[in-house]
Parts: structure tokens; sequence; C-alpha cells
């Protein structure tokens, strides 16, 4: 779908959230910010989505909770009934406590790793994959706001690039995507 | 803005005091035919005297933590946090008057080490294993290590008070005022960090006068430490409701919020920690502590550690909740109450054992404390401003969003 993108570069992250509330303001669609570290309160500015992590990081840890408990149970009480320290494992329910470190350890790994993992992939920043990010420097001191014609039906691209100019961008770049 | 104690508080408090004072003498006069009247009188007044001081202590502890980490998020609501810590002072009277009574009580069968006929060889009920501990546990020692708690503990809060508000007369003083907070934050948590494990194993465990356990003092703690992060999440709740503290937001209440779900689990981890070793290991000198409460009372002592951790785990999980104030409310006043049984369990477990119960005398003396307690802090909040002023960090915290 052919689109043109508009790329709004500035150099200091107050400037742009003060720039995008007007921007909301005026009716105008952000569609994305690029920027070195996370800007606090620029989300519900621009809309985006609250983030659903927290919800798989629970279902991570509940799986983890439950291999944890099946694994247990078949390695320390059906398969091989072990007796540790004078207490025989013959019924998961009645040695639950031995249990419970490595169950709570099992949950944290797999909902810390689900998680992680979880990111890397939503955001396409595995190791390897090529940066999507649309200037380099939005990985060093530089921030970068960008705006879809596609998104922005009511405005012209010079309308936009006007309003933008009041800011206080540094940089101006327009890109067609097909 | 100066904050009034509302009539309809004062009347509350008032009541909450007087059904006090009325059930526990009742429960007076139902149980002054047991013969144990005053052992079960002594044990109850420890339990809340130690419960609402320690809820003090560790406001005063939070405060220091605060300061020694330089945090910013809390200037906004630090007059409530010292409110809560301005308990301390009646709170150390209460300390004082329950372990004088008991000094001169010979420890009223709650403190056996106190009575001369268990301690020394000969006596009527002289046991050996209690006077091996004679060295540690003796009137004379017990009396320099209290006093040396309290002691620390006043002069730290009355510092911490004084340049509280000396920070809000003098704004030209304000950073070197916040430094001086700085080097006396990390200096009690020095002090804390030994005096909380110590003062523990003095006043808690030494009624379990056989048992003993390392962790001890980090749980009693831990659950103090949740309680006043739940009296600090509802007073916090109150006064916003009440239309006071407009500029602290939701991100305070969610902060809040957040450590009593932490601090819950603190506790939690603590408590299964010393249950489960203790389980594991086996040893008959080490399971006494579990065996008296859960022959004694076992619905109520596993009932309030599964309150303790499931309901602020489940409950308070989702970020919106720790943002409702109505949930917090009902989650808080429910661990509130667990926190209380737990002190109430401790005390109870090696001194009344099987003949302790929750009758009128123990409900009616928790009430009394805490109309007492609510008093004091309420009245606290009126002496200043409720909000601090001047404070180098109180920018960020009118800012805070999370």
């Amino acid at each position: 779908m052919a689109d043109t993108v508009i790329y709004a570069m500035y150099d200091d992250d107050e400037v742009l959230k003060a720039g995008a509330k007007k921007l909301v303001a005026n009716g105008v669609k952000v569609t994305d910010v690029f920027s070195p570290f996370p800007i606090h309160g620029l989300d519900p500015i621009i809309g985006v989505k609250e983030t659903r992590l927290g919800i798989m990081a629970f279902l991570y840890g509940l799986t983890g909770l439950m291999l944890a408990t099946i694994g247990m149970n078949y390695f320390m009480v059906q398969d091989w009934p072990m007796n540790i320290g004078g207490k025989p494992s013959f019924s998961y329910l009645e040695n639950f406590l031995a249990f419970v470190p490595i169950s709570f350890e099992f949950t944290v790994l797999c909902a810390a790793h689900g998680m992680a993992i979880t990111y890397l992939l939503r955001n396409k920043t595995i190791p390897g994959m090529p940066a999507e990010n649309p200037d380099p420097r939005t990985t060093d001191d530089k921030f970068v706001m960008e705006l879809r014609l596609s998104e922005n039906g009511n405005f012209k691209a010079t309308d936009l690039e006007s309003m933008l100019k009041e800011t206080g961008i540094v940089e101006l770049d327009q890109k067609e995507i097909k | 803005m100066e904050f009034q104690v509302s009539n309809k508080a004062k009347i509350w408090t008032t009541v909450l005091m007087i059904v006090g004072i009325v059930f526990t003498g009742i429960g007076i006069v139902v149980a002054s035919g047991h013969g144990h009247l005053g052992q079960q009188f002594m044990a109850n007044l420890l339990s809340n005297s130690f419960f609402f001081f320690s809820i003090g202590l560790s406001a005063l502890f939070f405060l220091a933590l605060q300061y020694a980490t330089e945090t910013g998020w809390y200037a906004a609501i630090k007059r409530v946090i010292e409110a809560v810590a301005g308990y301390l002072p009646i709170g150390i009277g209460f300390m004082v008057i329950t372990l004088l009574t008991l000094s001169f009580m010979h420890g009223a069968h709650i403190y056996q080490w106190m009575d001369s006929e268990v301690m020394t060889e000969g006596g009527s009920h002289y046991d050996e294993l209690s006077a091996g501990k004679g060295a540690y546990l003796n009137l004379t020692f017990f009396w320099i290590r209290t006093a040396a708690y309290l002691a620390v503990y006043y002069i730290f809060w009355t510092g911490f008070k004084k340049r509280s508000r000396l920070q809000d007369e003098n704004p030209d003083q304000a950073v070197d005022l916040h430094f001086k907070n700085y080097k006396k934050g990390a200096l009690f948590l020095v002090f804390f960090a030994v005096f909380s494990s110590t003062s523990s194993w003095d006043w808690i465990m030494s009624i379990d006068i056989h048992w003993f356990s390392t962790l001890f003092g980090w749980y009693v703690f831990a659950g103090a430490w949740c309680s006043t992060m739940v009296v600090l999440v509802l007073l916090v709740i109150y006064l916003k409701k009440l239309g006071y503290l407009p500029k602290v937001n939701e991100s305070h209440i969610h902060d809040l919020g957040k450590w009593t779900f932490a601090t819950s689990f603190l506790w939690s981890y603590l408590w299964f920690s010393q249950y489960m070793l203790i389980w594991y290991a086996n040893i008959p000198e080490e399971t006494t502590y579990f065996l008296m409460r859960i022959e004694n009372y076992k619905l109520m002592y596993f009932g309030l550690f599964f309150i303790n951790f499931a309901f602020p785990m489940l409950i308070l999980m989702s970020r919106d909740a720790k943002r409702n104030a109505g949930i917090l409310t009902f989650v808080g006043l429910v661990i509130l109450i667990g926190h209380w049984l737990d002190a109430w369990t401790m005390v109870m477990g090696g001194s009344m054992g099987p003949t302790a119960n929750m009758g009128l005398l123990e409900i009616g003396m928790g009430l009394l404390f805490l109309g007492l307690f609510v008093r004091v802090i309420l009245t606290n909040l009126s002496k200043a401003p409720l909000m601090a002023k001047n404070h180098p960090f109180l920018d960020e915290s009118l800012h805070h969003e999370i």
C-alpha cells in the first residue's frame, strides 16, 4: 500500500512530548515515536495501547508452575519415589512443602524467559534482525516522530509539515513507501 | 493546608476505645474465675503494645529508608509517614509499662526466664535449658538492651521530626538538612538492622524460651513493615477522600499498593522459610514452636498465613487493583487483621498455649489500642502542614507518574 511517511526529528524528549500533545490536540494521529529510552507519559498522549505483556507473564508463570508440578510428581513420586532426609516421597501432597521452592523458581524462570522472548519477538528485535527504526541516531541521542498520511486523511503533507515545524524539530524527512 | 480531625473521626475513635474498654471489662469479669487472668491480661497487653509499637517503628524505618536511598516519589506523602511514626513515643510508653509490669510479676508465666524459681538451681520449677540461657536472658541485661533500643528509636525519631519542621521554615537550609537526613537515615538503618532482630528475640522469641530461630527477627519485622504499608495506604486514601492532599495522585497510591504487595510477599517468604526448614529437619527442639500453634489453633494459624499471603497476591496483582481505593481498603483491612492475629499467636503460643482463645478480652484490647492508635495518628497529622515544604525532591514527587 503506497503511503507517505513523515519523520520529524527532535533532540529533546520533553520538546517531543509537548509537540505530540499539540499535534494530537489538533487532531493529528501520531503513528509512532522512536527513542533511545522510554519517555514517561508519552504513551497516553499518542494513544499507544496498554501493554499486555503482564497477562502473558502471568500465563507463562502458570505454565512453569504446572510443568514443575507435573515434572516433580513424575520424577520424585511416580517413577522413582525418593527418600530424602527421612521423608519418603510416596505422596506429593504430604511432601508439598519440599516442592514449593522448586515450583517457585520454575515459575519465575518461565515467566521471565517467556516475557523476554515475547518482548523481543513482538518488537522484532531478536538479535540479528534488521533494524526497523528510520534513523540510527534514534539509538543514541535523537528522537523521531512518525506520521503517516494514510492515517491523517484530513491533512495534506504540507499542512502536517508546517505544523511539525512549529513544535521545535531539528530535522524533517519524508519517505514514500510502496 | 492544615488537617483537622473531623468530628466523625473523633466520635468513631472514641467509640472504638469505649467499646474496647467495655469488652475488656466484661472479658476480665468472665475470665476472673479461671485463675490465669493476670497472664491472659498481660499476654494481650504485650501483643497489642508490641503490634502497634512496631507499626510506628516501621514507619520510622520506612522514612529513614527513603532518606538513605534519596527517593523522590514519597516527598508528597512524607507527613503521612511522619504521622504514623509519631505514634512511637506512645508506643514506647506502652512497651515500657508492659515490660516493667511483667518484670514485677516475675514474667507472669509469659517470660519464664524472669522467674527465679525457673532459673536458679534448686528452684521449684528449675529448668536446666532455660537456666543455660541466663547469661543473656536476665533482668539486668534485658533492661539494658531494652533501654538502648527504645532510646535509639526515640532519639532518631525526634531528630527526623525536628529537621522536617526546620526544613519547612528555612528554605535556604533545605539541602543541608536533606543531606543531614541522608546521613542520619543511613545510620538509623545500621542500628535498626541489628536492633529489629535482637529486640524481637528479647521481647517475643524469649517467650518460647526453649526455641530459637535466627530469621525470627526478620519475620517479625516483615509483618510490622507490611502492616505499616497498609496503614499508610489506608491513611492516604482516607485523606484523599476528605479532599486533602490534592497533589497526591494515583501513582503515589499505586506505589504504596506495590509496597503492600511486596512486603506481603516478604512476610510470606520468611514465614514459609522458617516453617519449611523446621518441617524438613524435624528436630524436636525446633518443632516445638509450630507444635504448640498447630495443636492449639491450627485453623487460625494456617488461616492467617493463607490470608496474609493469598489475598494480597491474587487481588493486588494487577495494576488497576493497586490504583483502586476500594480494593486497596478491603485487602488492607483484611491483612491488617491478619497481621494483628499473627502478633497475637506469636505471644500466645508460648505463654497461654491451649488456654488461649479469641474472646471479648482479646478483641476488646485490640479495639482499644486501635482506637487510640488511629486517634494519635490523626492528631499528629493536624499538628503539621500536610504537605512538606522545601524538600529537595518535592517537585519530582508532584510530577510522579508511573
